[in-house]
């Protein structure tokens, strides 16, 4: 396996609201590959936004990481770094862009409506590479380019409002990459997006990744871009990860109750009359302490102990691993769900 | 753009012929005292004498047209009461001169304090600086201007050693009228400018630009100040050409003789001939504020085009 470019250990994010605190990320460990695109999937409110955010400094002001490290191995010195310990707001402007930089999810107000999109990429060219202006706008126009922008050269001098949504993403993208990052997070970047501009951002992202050597992180709750894309997916469900391992190893072999629920949850061709398969129950409320394993109340297959103590660990094999009871030896066998068994048998996804 | 510019200046011409007409048509239903200073003395006859030779026993067409004939020859008729048989534009041109300085210092003073009033306001929001921001804002929209007006005056003429009164020759005696004009509109441009940065300051293009690594102060003023600025642009003509209308009490409380209350004297001693010219001063100024409010705003925003291109989306 390529060397790791980020860690996250144990990290816990809460955030103060109205007197109360919500822990939004509740000691989640993960790693970034050099080169991967690593998914983090997960329902809304799961805290896959707020966890990305963290490796900025992005997070909103009452938002603070409360323990737990964040390295970050990617510096042109090879010295690891600790995000967690940033305390000044100018140290991040080394950080955001020049390390790790992100495209959010709606492309249509992620740009400034009055600014050529030109000198808004420029912006980016001029922060984190030592270039004068002209190299800078040669750059530019290469940068257009390469994300598919046809006639560069007249689109430099275009407001985003002269953009249609999929190519004022590749702006966006393309502004990512002016930054020249080691880590480009991609919070959501097709959602707002119609399905054929989908794939066509998809299919750039993955030619970039290669082209610029990009470590990818890719947020979203579409299973289906997930397979397409990614090499590597974690499973997130109340500020937890609570599995990951290798496209494969989650969609043939998805271990913890709450993934082969998501699983099932893909709709698929089925018998007219049977309803599409949805999770009971919402999500628990991140204000109060939780017991156990977070998905149990919403399980119905949920094991005494799931309500007692909450899972470590178990590991699946050296790529895949799940926090659930499931995978403790004395658990009883539970078959996975027949959704598992399409799958494998290249149905769907 | 410029087949816009054309239509829309032609526009306000029609907006300004139908004001004028209206006016025109109502000011003859005055009675006529209004012409004539020793109207009790005169007899029936020195009074028609009198209509005639001024053209009001015309029918009204006839008098419109020659009216508007005047005007295009730069005559807005004479002033039969304020000042009797002086041309109106001669009395005016005394007096806009004095109101247009004072309105372009107030607009200058009020603009260089304001703006960075609300920037800064904005930038340390819910801090120091913001709060006492606010505190000014309330109490210039809260208190009656009179009262700080009154104050300013007697404390501020002992501070800088100056008169009560107005003296044109003096560049010392300038500061407090112009500072008082100021006054309302550095709390306007600041609490509204803060507001919409505040607004803009929440929207995702300001996101990004934080994640590309921009400064803070950056992200404030290259990206978010120009945004904001944009919806107060189209005020700024409009409250420049309001100050120089007049601010009837501080040109009083100075003795100032520029325009303020100059309408509402006319219009008390029946001098039809000077509201007609005031009349048509105050409804260009109206119709030229709205125009260049409109022309500052497609010059700061490339969203808005004023002509139709083909094609555009």
């Amino acid at each position: 396996m390529a060397d790791k470019i980020l860690t996250a250990e144990n990290l816990e994010i809460k955030f103060k609201l109205r007197g109360k605190t919500l822990n939004a990320i509740r000691g989640v460990s993960l790693d970034l590959y050099k080169g991967e695109i690593l998914a983090i999937v997960g329902e809304s409110g799961s805290g896959k936004s707020v966890f990305t955010k963290s490796f900025m400094g992005l997070l909103d002001r009452n938002g603070s990481v409360a323990g737990g490290r964040i390295m970050y191995y990617g510096r042109d010195d090879h010295e690891p770094l600790d995000l967690t310990a940033i305390k000044k707001e100018k140290e991040w402007y080394r950080i955001r862009g020049h390390e790790i930089a992100m495209i959010m999810q709606d492309p249509m107000t992620s740009l400034n409506p009055l600014k050529t999109i030109g000198k808004q990429i420029m912006e980016a060219v001029l922060l984190h590479q030592d270039v004068s202006r002209v190299e800078a706008k040669k750059k530019t126009l290469k940068y257009l380019e390469d994300v598919g922008i046809q006639d560069p050269g007249r689109r430099f001098s275009q407001y985003p409002h002269e953009f249609s949504g999929g190519m004022r993403q590749r702006v966006v993208i393309a502004i990512a990459i002016a930054c020249a990052p080691q880590i480009l997070i991609c919070d959501e970047p097709t959602t707002a997006l119609d399905v054929t501009i989908q794939a066509q951002i998809l299919d750039l992202l993955k030619t970039l990744r290669h082209k610029y050597r990009l470590s990818i992180i890719l947020i979203t709750h579409d299973l289906g871009v997930v397979a397409n894309i990614a090499d590597r997916v974690a499973v997130m469900y109340a500020g937890d990860i609570i599995e990951s391992g290798t496209s494969e190893d989650i969609f043939y072999d998805p271990r913890h109750p709450y993934t082969q629920a998501l699983l099932s949850s893909l709709p698929q061709i089925g018998v007219k009359g049977t309803d599409l398969f949805s999770i009971p129950g919402t999500p628990p409320n991140l204000f109060t302490e939780i017991k156990g394993d977070a998905f149990a109340p919403r399980n119905p297959k949920a094991l005494k102990i799931d309500f007692l103590k909450a899972p470590p660990y178990f590991e699946i094999s050296s790529t895949h691993r799940a926090k659930t009871w499931l995978l403790d030896p004395r658990a009883p066998k539970v078959d996975p769900p027949e959704v598992v068994e399409k799958i494998r048998n290249g149905g769907l996804v | 753009m410029f087949k816009y510019l054309c239509k829309r200046i032609g526009r306000s011409l029609l907006t300004l012929v139908i004001i004028l007409i209206i006016v025109f048509s109502l000011l003859r239903l005055m009675p006529i005292e209004g012409y004539f200073p020793n109207y009790e003395k005169m007899t029936p006859q020195q009074i028609q004498v009198g209509l005639r030779e001024m053209g009001l026993t015309d029918p009204l067409p006839k008098q419109i047209v020659r009216f508007f004939g005047d005007l295009l020859q730069g005559d807005m008729g004479t002033s039969r009461i304020y000042r009797a048989n002086v041309p109106v534009s001669e009395i005016l041109a005394d007096k806009v001169p004095i109101s247009i300085k004072l309105g372009v210092l107030s607009m200058l003073v009020s603009l260089c304090l304001g703006i960075p009033l609300g920037a800064l306001m904005a930038r340390y929001k819910f801090r120091f600086f913001d709060k006492i921001g606010t505190l000014f804002i309330i109490c210039i929209e809260a208190v009656p201007a009179a009262i700080y007006f009154l104050y300013i005056q007697l404390y501020g003429t002992q501070l800088l050693d100056v008169g009560l009164l107005f003296d044109a020759g003096n560049p010392k005696c300038w500061i407090l009228p112009v500072f008082s004009m100021s006054l309302y509109n550095i709390s306007f441009y600041g609490m509204w400018l803060r507001r919409y940065m505040v607004d803009e300051s929440n929207k995702d293009y300001v996101k990004l630009a934080r994640a590309k690594g921009v400064s803070e102060s950056g992200v404030m003023f290259k990206h978010i100040f120009r945004n904001a600025f944009v919806p107060l642009a189209q005020y700024i003509p409009t409250a420049f050409l309001n100050t120089v209308i007049g601010s009837i009490y501080i040109e009083s409380l100075y003795s100032i003789p520029g325009m303020g209350g100059l309408l509402v004297t006319v219009v008390k001693k029946h001098d039809n001939t000077m509201v007609q010219g005031i009349v048509l001063l105050y409804a260009c100024v109206g119709v030229l504020g709205l125009l260049l409010g409109d022309l500052l705003m497609v010059l700061f925003d490339p969203r808005i085009s004023l002509g139709k291109k083909e094609g555009d989306r």
